[in-house]
């Protein structure tokens, strides 16, 4: 039996070692090797993880956590950074749906990219980012949390880019690097104050030493400047408007990096952190409002889009808004266990939009599809299956998860309750239309596109199938009590949040209020699903075109609340204007003309004392004279 | 009183003050080159005059031996600025110093 | 014995290259490799502690206390083999260029290597203001042969901008040489026990005549304004020497020179300097988002990197320093190899307007990935080496005054985006004219940048060896400033 460290050190590496073999050889190996080396790396890493996890489960509940040291990294003074990797409850569920869902993500990606001239250079980032992304969650302290961090900053980077021949696509690209990197500073800014308040980096000491010492002033600073990284990473209010753009990417990058995995990389931070944001209730509220707002606001952005893949971005800014809000609400494993089924049924939902794309020749606007049901019946019960769990329809997973943080948010306050609901039902509302529009109705698309229209191959059907399954039964790993489960994920996780779980009181509701909620839930969510039906099959009712006349709230809608150019004429134009001010006012007529007058000075002074110079030589000798006589008279008088 | 050689050493300051101060003006005032080297001259041996007379004075040597210096010097002196004063004819075909007003910048 | 030969092995192999001016490219680059190989030799054979190894002492004008006084501690060393590691670099890159009086022009890289081997392992301040002047005279001539456009009007200015600094240093060194106790003496450590002996008064003007002249090398915030312009004009070679290598002499000279001298001043006055530094990085930052020409850009980032660097050491913090130190080499390294790039699209493009370019990295995989790594290095990714200096150096700004650690760090979110842009009009996108015969990397070009980007990965992945070669010389130089404060108060 090979030991657990050797495993543990390999899950990240192998990836690693596919991208460096991979981009090393890029133009010399064949397609089919590329992907084989990069699937089987993410696969052998994934069945590892298992190993793993099952090893974790065999261990007692209060003794589940490995942690393995690979090398000093950066040590300086007291100042220790470590390449060591922590594996316990939480981190090793991350494992699983990383490898997980990435390794179907890289099957499907064989089929989706088999066209592209470049595929290799694409799995080798697939690679990359798998491997940053393992040691984000992996790493046992902050600052490789920071490397995995920026590394999928970096992946996302150049996956959103990777059509570069596209200036869009670039723009894009650099839009989510600088705005991650806004939010990086605050994340890098909160890891020193913590290092140099608690004198360590690593989790172990850093969370003990805080239990101990209870809240401050400084540990609230810590906690909103993390979360500040949380806000640019996990997309939310202020730094989202990446997102949404991040869609030029090629659709499976969509799926992995920009919905199951790295953009939950916030929820992951602030649940890592947990006693951190128990101990400080400002930033745990903060956390809660801007999850709150940003699930509102996405959802009814998502409502007028006709991109499909637009819509399902603002619908996973939304999903990770209502995350946050479980966080902020202080039920962390809740949080996580939406993570993971939102894992789940939105790749599920990506793929089948990347396939419903890939069988249109790259068409993404719903008001060009309609009636796909016949051409792509895979795909369209599998996108079905997809937004079931999302809408939360009972048994699919996203049911289990929603109606949690749902349950959660009225222990909290109704109000907060109120608003969620209010996001589940939109969310409810906007997936249905693009389900309707898309599968149903009328096929809108033009004879040629409806010619070539074609089921996708086998390697994106069959990652397609496991994601569904997963949709479905993924839930079922947190079935709340009320219904006769025993919300397994909860308990497994317990023990990460134990320190925090003493803190919160817990006032468990009753049983029949719980059933109640969730009645709620379900009625609306069917009358709702009710009046999408009427709307966009039985009307046949299809978003309009471009430039015609829409309400101006519909207007406000569709232009995302014009945030973008809000952004550009309150941000990005000042600063080009500072900067130019910079340039021309301070640098060129400032300081560099300050240094040059003085320079020029010295020359035209010198152009006035080279007057004295006559070359009339009775002058100079009448000037030398004069100057012995001064200077015999001053140095009598210096005596 | 003073005295060298039974002659009052004001004397010798006097003459020496005298020969010293017609050789400055002579320099600032007249354009003439070789009047130039000559009132030059004439300041040098003002110098060596009084030199020469208190060295008598003090019974010192060294004083002496500055005059033979400065004698060499002078005449090494002479050599080198004659030679420029026959260039300067040969090339402007005038010595007063206007001519070389040139010089400069 | 080693550090002369490292002080005038290359004085003796320019001699060479002007004899026989027929093979100056071979001899220069072969003389290089041996100025390498033997300091590599030397850092195998350093102990790591805090002493100074190789010490030559050696009276020289006895009379003036002024002596021939050279060694190598673990700060020098670090500085040495940046300079004996990129040198070779800079002839290589350049063996594509037919430069006229070839000779001329590697007998003075070659003496620019002796004059900046000479100011990292000066002991004695008379032969420490020798060689950073002698420094200056060399790469004067190469921007001002073989530079560019109005090259005359720019060098002069530059020579004489920081030639006025050095004299500011010059003055306060003779200052302290006549506060030295008993026989007048310039030996540094002569220089140190009279700098620390004076008021904090004068402590203060010292450190500003010090600060100044190292400021205007550097440069720092106000005194960067000849350096744009010269980057611009001179030869790509001349560019790296100035950035890679010659502007670390100004940082090298505030921790080997200035801290340890007037270190009360520097506590006075260390403020200031930082509160300048970090205006600097923010101010060039934000001049860079705005350049339209590519090495301006470079220029002004490089400014943004030096005044973090300057800004890190004035905290007299270890982990200030010890990111200054890691910082340095990986900054001669990336704006090495970014200059190089830079002047590979030049030479292949004729522009080095960002906008006139585009889709090269459709025409030049690997120059794309080449630069993709470098550019990722200056905008400090974990795992290049730009991070760990970075992230040290924030760390110790944020230790001193959050406020002012915040506006530093603002530079990792200005610098992704001048980078981005430049690297997304330039190589990104469809091809233009300019770019679509865009020849990929050479083999030569290969051997040039392929070792530095092995390097940058490498510090920024293993950094330890390279952190622990300057660990105790840093430790012991910080202790004695602690102690000495403490004292004074």
């Amino acid at each position: 039996m090979v030991n657990s460290e050797l495993i543990i050190a390999l899950i990240p590496l192998l990836p690693l070692i596919g991208f460096l073999l991979i981009s090393l050889f890029v133009n010399r190996i064949s397609k089919s090797l590329a992907s084989l080396i990069a699937t089987g790396s993410v696969l052998v890493s994934f069945l590892l993880a298992v190993i793993i996890f099952i090893k974790l489960i065999g261990l007692p509940v209060d003794q589940r956590v490995i942690q393995v040291n690979i090398f000093n990294w950066i040590s300086v003074e007291d100042f220790s950074a470590k390449i060591s990797f922590l594996i316990d409850p939480l981190s090793s569920l991350m494992l699983l749906i990383i490898t997980g869902v990435g390794f179907l993500i890289h099957v499907y990606s064989i089929g989706y990219m088999h066209n592209d001239e470049a595929s290799n250079r694409f799995f080798s980032y697939l690679n990359l980012f798998v491997f940053f992304m393992l040691l984000l969650v992996m790493g046992s302290n902050y600052l490789l949390l920071f490397v995995g961090w920026e590394g999928v900053g970096l992946c996302s980077y150049l996956l959103i880019g990777f059509w570069f021949k596209n200036k869009e696509y670039t723009y894009a690209a650099n839009k989510a690097f600088i705005m991650n990197r806004i939010g990086d500073l605050g994340l890098i800014v909160g890891v020193i104050l913590i290092f140099i308040h608690f004198g360590s980096i690593e989790y172990s000491s850093v969370l003990q030493a805080v239990s101990k010492q209870g809240g401050s002033e400084i540990l609230t600073l810590i906690t909103i400047l993390l979360f500040v990284g949380a806000m640019g990473k996990s997309a939310q209010i202020p730094l989202y408007t990446w997102l949404p753009d991040a869609m030029a990417g090629p659709t499976p990058v969509s799926a992995l990096i920009h919905a199951a995995t790295m953009v939950t990389a916030g929820i992951y931070m602030v649940a890592r952190n947990n006693i951190l944001y128990t101990l400080s209730p400002i930033s745990l509220n903060l956390i809660l409002i801007v999850g709150l707002i940003t699930a509102l606001f996405a959802a009814t952005i998502a409502l007028t889009q006709n991109d499909i893949k637009k819509v399902l971005a603002y619908s996973t800014v939304s999903q990770l808004g209502l995350m946050f809000v479980a966080l902020g609400v202080g039920a962390y494993s809740t949080g996580i266990f939406h993570m993971t089924t939102h894992a789940f049924f939105k790749a599920l939902l990506f793929l089948a939009a990347g396939s419903v794309i890939h069988g249109m020749q790259g068409e993404q606007d719903i008001r060009n599809m309609g009636g796909l049901r016949k051409y792509l019946p895979i795909t369209f019960y599998v996108f079905f299956i997809g937004v079931l769990a999302i809408s939360g329809i009972p048994p699919f997973a996203g049911f289990f998860s929603k109606d949690e943080i749902l349950a959660k948010a009225f222990e909290h306050s109704p109000v907060v309750y109120g608003l969620a609901l209010l996001t589940s039902l939109l969310t409810v509302f906007y997936m249905f239309r693009l389900l309707f529009l898309t599968f149903f109705g009328n096929a809108r698309a033009t004879e040629e596109v409806k010619h070539h229209i074609h089921e996708s191959p086998k390697s994106m059907t069959i990652p397609l199938i496991v994601l569904a399954i997963l949709s479905l039964v993924g839930g079922w790993i947190g079935i709340p009590e009320v219904l006769g489960g025993s919300n397994q994920v909860g308990e497994f996780l317990d023990p990460v949040f134990t320190s925090s779980q003493v803190l919160l009181s817990e006032h468990a509701l009753s049983r029949s209020t719980e059933i109640i909620l969730m009645s709620v839930v379900v009625v609306s969510t069917l009358i709702l699903i009710g009046v999408a039906y009427s709307i966009y099959v039985s009307k046949n009712t299809v978003p309009q075109k471009e430039n015609s006349t829409l309400s101006p709230f519909h207007t406000l809608l569709y232009n995302k609340y014009y945030i973008d150019e809000l952004y550009d004429s309150v941000i990005v134009k000042p600063l080009k204007k500072i900067a130019k001010v910079f340039y021309r006012l301070i640098e060129k007529s400032g300081i560099d003309f300050m240094v040059n007058t003085f320079g020029n000075s010295i020359v035209s002074g010198s152009k006035f004392a080279r007057l004295l110079q006559a070359g009339d030589i009775a002058f100079y000798i009448f000037a030398m004279v004069i100057g012995i006589i001064v200077l015999i008279a001053t140095g009598g008088l210096m005596k | 009183m003073k005295t060298v050689q039974g002659i009052s050493l004001d004397y010798y300051i006097w003459l020496s003050a005298a020969l010293f101060t017609i050789g400055v003006l002579g320099v600032l005032y007249r354009r003439n080159s070789i009047i130039i080297f000559m009132c030059i001259e004439l300041m040098l041996n003002a110098v060596n005059l009084l030199l020469v007379a208190f060295a008598s004075y003090y019974q010192d040597p060294q004083g002496q031996v500055f005059v033979f210096f400065i004698m060499a010097v002078a005449a090494a002196e002479v050599a080198v600025g004659l030679a420029i004063l026959v260039l300067m004819h040969m090339n402007t075909k005038s010595i007063d110093i206007k001519v070389l007003n040139r010089l400069k910048w | 014995m080693i550090t002369a030969f490292l002080i005038f092995w290359p004085l003796v192999a320019s001699l060479l290259v002007f004899a026989f001016h027929g093979y100056a490219k071979p001899i220069a680059l072969a003389a290089s490799i041996i100025e390498l190989v033997v300091s590599i030799v030397a850092a195998v054979n350093f102990i790591s502690d805090s002493s100074i190894q190789y010490s030559i002492n050696y009276a020289w004008i006895q009379s003036a206390g002024i002596n021939f006084h050279v060694g190598i501690d673990g700060i020098s060393l670090l500085l040495v083999l940046l300079t004996t590691f990129l040198i070779p670099f800079i002839i290589l890159s350049s063996f594509s260029i037919n430069y006229k009086n070839p000779s001329v022009f590697y007998g003075l890289i070659l003496l620019m290597q002796m004059a900046l081997v000479g100011v990292f392992v000066s002991l004695d301040g008379f032969l420490f203001y020798l060689f950073w002047e002698m420094a200056l005279i060399p790469v004067y001539f190469i921007c001002l042969i073989w530079g560019g456009e109005d090259r005359g009007v720019i060098t002069l200015k530059f020579f004489i901008y920081t030639l006025s600094g050095s004299l500011l240093m010059l003055i306060a060194l003779v200052y302290l040489y006549f506060q030295t106790q008993g026989q007048h003496s310039f030996d540094i450590q002569q220089l140190y026990a009279a700098g620390r002996s004076l008021p904090v008064r004068e402590q203060g003007i010292l450190f500003w005549a010090f600060f100044i002249a190292f400021a205007i090398k550097m440069p720092v915030f106000p005194f960067h304004t000849w350096q744009p312009d010269t980057y611009n004009v001179a030869p790509v070679q001349g560019t790296m020497l100035l950035s890679a290598i010659m502007l670390k002499m100004g940082i090298y000279g505030v921790i080997r020179w200035l801290v340890p001298m007037v270190p009360y001043g520097v506590q006075t006055w260390g403020e200031s300097a930082i509160v300048l530094s970090v205006v600097g990085i923010v101010y060039a930052s934000c001049i860079a988002l705005v350049q339209k020409d590519f090495k301006r850009l470079l220029a002004y980032s490089s400014i943004a990197h030096v005044g973090l660097i300057s800004g890190g050491i004035f905290t007299l913090s270890k982990i200030g320093m010890q990111g200054a130190m890691i910082q340095m080499l990986s900054h001669g390294l990336i704006v090495f190899a970014l200059f190089y790039l830079v002047d590979i699209i030049v030479a292949r493009t004729k522009t080095k307007v960002i906008k006139q370019l585009g889709g090269i990295r459709s025409q030049a995989p690997i120059f794309t990935t080449i630069f993709l790594i470098v550019m990722l290095g200056s905008i400090a990714l974990p795992f290049t080496s730009g991070f760990v200096g970075e992230f040290l150096l924030i760390n110790s700004l944020v230790k001193y005054q959050l406020g002012l650690g915040v506006a530093a760090g603002l530079t990792t979110i200005l610098g992704a985006v001048y980078m981005l842009r430049a690297f997304q009009k330039s190589m990104l996108g469809e091809t233009g004219e300019n770019t679509s015969s865009f020849m990929d990397l050479t083999t030569r070009e290969k051997l040039v940048l392929y070792p530095i980007v092995v390097l940058i990965l490498g510090i920024g992945i293993y950094p330890t060896p390279f952190l622990k070669i300057s660990e105790a010389a840093v430790n012991n130089l910080l202790t004695i400033v602690t102690n000495y404060l403490a004292l004074v108060k």
